[in-house]
């Protein structure tokens, strides 16, 4: 497939976008620039959360600890380092192939006006096959985080054991709650797409969608290294 | 519709995006990154070496760069969009590092406090 093009917007006059936003005074869509605020502030909002993981990491005086093991001196008991990476690298790839499928959903969509001959542009245009791909990546990792919380919670760590769990519950707790949202949104569109399909004067409601979710994936990519691969 | 008159010519803010070939390349890039950085932590010699941190940090940050400019577009869109996200991106960074001189360990393990 070509590089894409979205559809030209209506001429000026009514001053509304094809899927019914409208456009400002600049010639952008509102929504567009709603979305994009949205995540400048979310922006600030996970580098708070980071932030205090990032203070308190090392000043538990309890464990259990992320990367080291840990004897508690009056049971004797010893726990082992609770990060499990290979678990983690599987769900973080699992969540950067998410937003490959999601661009090709949106692709999708911005095409859907240009006949499909081949098979492989058939596979390539289907919105529908890509949002499901997307949705089921996203339950995919939200399932490894659900596995990971519970496996902690069984080594005995909650979010009342010590500075290290109620920051890092708290952080990731926080950004799997946000993939949540986005697999909902993701849903609301694929029932969209099965009820009267999507046309191409849909691509900027696909767009904002898309917007959020790779912002998820990104919040993720920062994450990952920072919890979990740094020391 | 005399309010309407004055409503500027739809900008390009979703004009041109990249097709399946640059989405494709850039999805295995970020593979190769991610397996390079999961790879790194299992590698004694660089997980314990002063370049670990700092080779961890330029990885995540090419990863971030990458999707943001590719996959949410900002490369090819307005660029009103780019100065919303990067304003408050900036701010976030500066309150992030500020933080972190104030109150963890950060300013003693620079060298900077002893």
């Amino acid at each position: 497939m070509t590089a894409t093009t979205a559809p030209t917007p209506p001429a000026a006059g009514d001053g509304h976008t094809p899927s019914g936003g409208h456009y400002t005074s600049l010639g952008l869509d509102n929504r567009k620039i709603a979305i994009w605020t949205f995540i400048g502030s979310e922006c600030m909002l996970f580098a708070s959360l980071i932030s205090t993981y990032l203070i308190y990491k090392g000043r538990s005086p309890e464990g259990p600890y992320p990367h080291e093991a840990w004897t508690n001196p009056t049971t004797g008991e010893v726990f082992k380092p609770i990060m499990n990476i290979p678990i983690t690298s599987a769900s973080t790839f699992v969540l950067l192939a998410s937003s490959f499928a999601m661009v090709l959903a949106l692709a999708a969509v911005q095409n859907k006006h240009v006949p499909k001959v081949t098979t492989g542009e058939k596979i390539l245009g289907s919105s529908k096959l890509w949002l499901w791909v997307t949705c089921l990546m996203g339950m995919t990792f939200l399932g490894f985080q659900a596995y990971e919380f519970t496996s902690f919670v069984h080594e005995g760590l909650t979010m009342r054991t010590n500075l290290f769990g109620s920051s890092f519950f708290t952080l990731t707790g926080f950004h799997g709650a946000h993939v949540t949202v986005g697999v909902l949104w993701l849903f609301t569109l694929l029932a969209i797409d099965h009820k009267r399909g999507l046309t191409a004067a849909d691509a900027t409601t696909v767009d904002i969608a898309a917007l959020y979710w790779h912002f998820v994936d990104v919040v993720w990519i920062a994450i990952f290294t920072l919890l979990y691969l740094i020391k | 519709m005399a309010e309407h008159s004055q409503v500027a010519a739809p900008a390009h803010d979703e004009a041109h995006h990249p097709g399946w070939s640059t989405y494709w390349k850039v999805a295995v890039i970020l593979t190769v990154i991610t397996a390079v950085e999961v790879s790194a932590y299992y590698i004694p010699a660089w997980e314990n070496s002063w370049v670990y941190v700092p080779s961890m940090l330029i990885m995540s940050g090419v990863k971030f760069y990458i999707v943001v400019m590719y996959y949410m577009h900002l490369k090819y869109d307005h660029k009103l969009f780019r100065s919303l996200f990067t304003g408050p991106l900036v701010v976030a960074m500066i309150t992030l590092v500020g933080l972190l001189f104030l109150f963890s360990k950060l300013v003693v393990r620079l060298g900077l406090l002893s």
